[in-house]
């Protein structure tokens, strides 16, 4: 006998019932019953972060949380950072940087640095280093994704404050 | 007729051109092997072996018909015993089967015994949990020297599947014995995982409607693995189409053919259902491919000015279990081999390089293959011989370096026009002006600084003759292109190369924008699907470029002559002396707009007789002869002399691949590679028990670097054009992965001087580190 939960969950905005295994992680619950593909696993034991996608604001890995644990809550996922054909700051900024190659795991270093820079809008370099070294990434070395989320920083602390 | 134009630069080669498939990556709206949407889909687990060698005494697949959702279980006698076959056509060299399900005998942990096929993927792992197998248990052989103790396979009673005597030298000894300083070293380098951060993964069906298996996998090489699954489960190759959608990272583990993805490829014709698979990190980490555990003996002799003299290497590789299809086991010994001097003079030179099959993954192809190992053996000479004879380290590379070319050295190579010495002082400068040596000599306490270098050069770009000397089963080299022009003047390029992050949608539309006078935009590349171009090689060894964007640049070419004929009729001129440009066909000041000359060919056919079929239509092809870039790459390190631990805390590459198409992609790949080969030299290593069990099964114990062990790597480019091709590039994607473990190496060493000890294996790990500083000062040589 299959343990199945029916949850309701806020996901990009959008309401959504669903009735999930127990055991199903979030991961598949975006990607198979939602068909959020951008959200994408890359380790499956919360290393490499590449499923990181936001739980009620707070960056989580989403092979390490199972759909029911977002009964009640609100997801967020890289599908909901453009504003239509306008790609976001960060989004823009990756791809001036060559912050990524083959993409695989660029979704979730942008969920990564989207609750990273709403929460620390000034955030420096050094410290923008230490929080990227949270996910892996094999194709650029680092330095780009790095050099993107500054120059968001940056151009946070010189515009206006983020309410 | 119209005199508009529109801005563009001069060429598009040579711009930093943003990338065109960042769009879709960013968004998550990438479209990767596992986002393929394959309805009522079954999910495939795989049963694997928990024993490293033995032999199969049963299997009972009952049980796990039993769990709900799974549908099937299928054994290799339900496949027929299909199998993979790599060839090598050469004397000391042993074919193996590789079975695509172990069937009698098993060779390594995480071999695959059964696969199970159930509703989803959770059922799937549950039915392979289930499955019941008992292996009679036999020693396994866990290293090169075990392996004539305890051999795979019956082919190979002494354990080794390829011995090659590459190159002998009757003077060599002679030339040993004339020399001042004879050096007899050993290195190591241990066993690796290209780690991609998407694993494999496979969805095959076969479409009603054509009748094709229509297999999407992530792979290199969709061509190569269409003709595997057509050989091993005997199917006309027309009767199966390979597609790789985006590819999220290669390195090489993705340019040979894995036996699940055939497997599930099997599994959907028998059952007439989609079969998915998509393997896990575990899987990944504990049985998929591998690379690079290998071992040199080296005997090198110097002339008293440091000029080096002989070289007698003997080479040997820890290839696992299993020759991987199509490259073979040869691949690594045989890359040693031939190219194990690099870009150093050498008066006398043999190599002998040897295959040993143990209880481990296959090695696939990684990223440098052998290269990295060969390098860091060359510099650590070089270091350990201008110790011994009082030489600056930069100095004795200077009397060293290949300075006039074409040079042809005694492995028979023959190397074009490089920078080899202008890079290495360039790279000097670059350390003076950055610093180092004063940060060298000011280091905190309870620290210690090193400054290595690596000198190399980068064969890439191998065409039908290189690798024909290879004499592989099947030999790869030429790439073939497709350029048409539809009526609204934009093109559509098919090219066999396939990429997986190197930006081939940009940097290819780049090469044809410049031909054709339109903008890249206006360029839309197809690749990684065997239905849509023709047969080709895909994308490794740095290949893409170099013959994918020659072959693209000469059909460019014929596209380019078929329009100016047609705007010869339209202009009525010669169409000699008419340039594409801005969009425009342009004689004088008179301009008629590319794009209504596609119209007219399409639909005003009758007017343009001369027009040969009536299209604008080109192939392109191109098979070189191999190429070199090179570069000199260095490396500060500081070392925690309590803990051991190495950082390296700036980098410095001075490379030369011919001329750049894009800056930016390249600067991309050489900081990506660099990144892997600083994880080669510190970090990354498989680690085996004695009894064969892996014991890196996650990136937990496995140590794929972050951003905090990656520093800012400033790169400066040397431009020495390749003849060899009309474009003058030269093939780059590997280089920062070669230099990288030789430079780290090279500055862990500088950082120990005064020690006494050495450290010639990588990885170097804090203990190693420690017990150089504090231990008896011996070198490490049992360690990686």
């Amino acid at each position: 006998m299959r343990d199945l939960h029916l949850i309701t969950t806020e996901v990009n905005g959008t309401q959504h019932e669903l009735v999930v295994e127990s055991r199903r992680t979030l991961a598949d619950m975006l990607r198979e019953d939602l068909g959020l593909t951008g959200t994408h696993l890359g380790c499956e034991h919360g290393i490499c972060g590449a499923c990181t996608v936001l739980l009620d604001g707070e960056p989580v890995r989403a092979c390490l949380v199972f759909g029911v644990q977002a009964d009640g809550k609100q997801v967020r996922t890289v599908e909901d950072l453009a504003d239509g054909e306008q790609l976001s700051p960060l989004q823009q900024a990756f791809s001036k940087h060559h912050a990524l190659q083959c993409g695989f795991c660029t979704p979730g270093f942008l969920m990564l640095a989207e609750s990273y820079l709403a929460s620390r809008p000034a955030a420096d370099k050094t410290e923008i280093r230490e929080v990227v070294a949270s996910n892996l990434c094999r194709c650029t070395g680092y330095q780009g994704i790095v050099d993107a989320i500054h120059e968001v920083a940056t151009a946070q602390q010189a515009g206006p404050v983020q309410p | 007729m119209t005199t508009t134009a529109r801005t563009a630069p001069q060429t598009w080669v040579g711009q930093r051109v943003p990338r065109r498939e960042d769009d879709r990556l960013v968004r998550g709206a990438g479209h990767f092997t596992d986002d393929v949407q394959a309805p009522n889909a079954l999910h495939a687990a795989f049963v694997r072996s928990a024993i490293a060698a033995g032999t199969i005494l049963s299997i009972d697949v009952a049980p796990a018909l039993e769990v709900p959702g799974v549908h099937a279980v299928l054994t290799a006698a339900d496949l027929g015993d299909p199998r993979l076959r790599a060839v090598l056509e050469r004397p000391g060299f042993v074919a193996t089967d590789m079975p695509l399900l172990a069937s009698s005998r098993v060779r390594y942990c995480g071999e695959p015994i059964a696969v199970v096929l159930a509703e989803d993927p959770y059922c799937a792992e549950d039915g392979a949990d289930a499955v019941l197998v008992d292996i009679d248990a036999h020693p396994a052989p866990v290293s090169i020297d075990d392996a004539g103790r305890h051999p795979l396979h019956d082919e190979a009673p002494d354990g080794v599947l390829v011995d090659l005597q590459m190159f002998e030298d009757e003077s060599i000894e002679q030339a040993l014995a004339d020399s001042a300083l004879v050096l007899e070293e050993g290195f190591r380098s241990a066993r690796v995982n290209a780690a991609p951060m998407e694993c494999r993964s496979v969805v095959a069906d076969v479409d009603r409607r054509s009748g094709q298996l229509v297999v999407h996998l992530s792979t290199q090489v969709p061509h190569q693995v269409r003709s595997g699954i057509a050989q091993a489960l005997g199917v006309a190759e027309h009767g199966i189409r390979v597609i790789a959608p985006d590819v999220g990272g290669g390195f090489g583990l993705k340019c040979v053919v894995g036996r699940e993805e055939v497997v599930a490829a099997a599994a959907a014709r028998r059952l007439g259902r989609a079969v998915r698979w998509s393997e896990d990190r575990v899987e990944s980490l504990t049985a998929s491919f591998t690379g690079h555990e290998q071992r040199y003996r080296v005997r090198a002799g110097f002339d008293a000015d440091g000029r080096l003299t002989a070289i007698d290497a003997d080479v040997e590789a820890d290839i696992g279990a299993y020759s991987a299809y199509p490259f073979t086991c040869g691949v690594e010994p045989l890359m040693a081999c031939t190219e194990l001097p690099g870009v150093y003079r050498v008066g006398r030179y043999a190599a002998r390089g040897r295959g040993y099959t143990t209880a481990k993954c296959p090695t696939a192809p990684y990223r440098g293959v052998s290269r990295p190992q060969i390098v860091l053996v060359m510099e650590r000479l070089m270091d350990k011989a201008a110790a011994r004879l009082g030489l600056d380290p930069i100095e004795i590379r200077r009397r060293n370096l290949i300075t006039e070319f074409p040079y042809t050295g005694p492995n028979l190579i023959t190397y074009e026009p490089g920078s080899y010495l202008e890079s290495l002082e360039r790279c000097e400068a670059a350390i003076d002006d950055a610093g180092w040596r004063r940060r060298a000599a000011q280091p905190a306490a309870g620290e210690r600084y090193g400054i290595g270098i690596a000198c190399f050069s980068e064969r890439s770009a191998y065409g039908t003759p290189t690798m024909g000397a290879r004499r592989m089963g099947m030999t790869p080299g030429y790439d073939v292109a497709h350029v048409r022009m539809d009526p609204t003047g934009h093109v559509t390029v098919t090219t066999g190369t396939c990429g997986h992050g190197q930006g081939h949608e940009t940097t290819f539309a780049q090469i044809v924008a410049d031909q054709l006078g339109i903008t890249p935009d206006e360029v839309r590349i197809r690749q990684g699907d065997t239905d849509l171009s023709s047969y080709g090689w895909g994308t490794f060894a740095s290949r893409s470029l170099v013959i994918g964007g020659t072959a693209i640049r000469n059909a460019s070419v014929s596209l380019a002559e078929s329009l100016k004929r047609v705007a010869s009729d339209v202009l009525e001129a010669d169409p000699r002396d008419i340039s594409l440009r801005d969009g425009n066909a342009v004689i004088d000041n008179v301009v008629v707009p590319i794009s209504e000359l596609a119209a007219r060919v399409h639909f005003r056919a009758h007017e343009h007789p001369d027009q040969p079929d009536h299209l604008l239509e080109a192939r392109g092809e191109s098979d070189p002869d191999g190429c070199f870039s090179n570069a000199t790459h260095a490396a500060l390190v500081r070392i925690d002399e309590g803990t051991g631990h190495v950082q390296v805390e700036d980098y410095i590459v001075v490379e030369d691949c011919g001329v750049v198409v894009n800056p930016m992609i390249v600067d991309g790949q050489v900081r990506g590679g660099v990144a892997q080969g600083i994880a080669c030299a510190l970090l990354e290593h498989l680690e085996y028990a004695d009894d064969g069990q892996p014991l890196s099964g996650s990136f937990m114990d496995y140590l794929v670097p972050t951003a905090c062990e990656i520093p800012e790597i400033s790169i400066h480019h040397l431009e020495t054009r390749n003849d060899g091709n009309p474009l003058g590039a030269k093939g780059m994607g590997e280089g920062g992965t070669i230099g990288a473990p030789a430079a780290v190496l090279s500055a862990v060493n500088d950082a120990l001087r005064g020690t006494g000890a050495q450290l010639d294996c990588i990885p170097v790990l804090p203990h190693q580190v420690r017990a150089a500083l504090h231990g008896d000062g011996s070198t490490s040589e049992e360690t990686a």
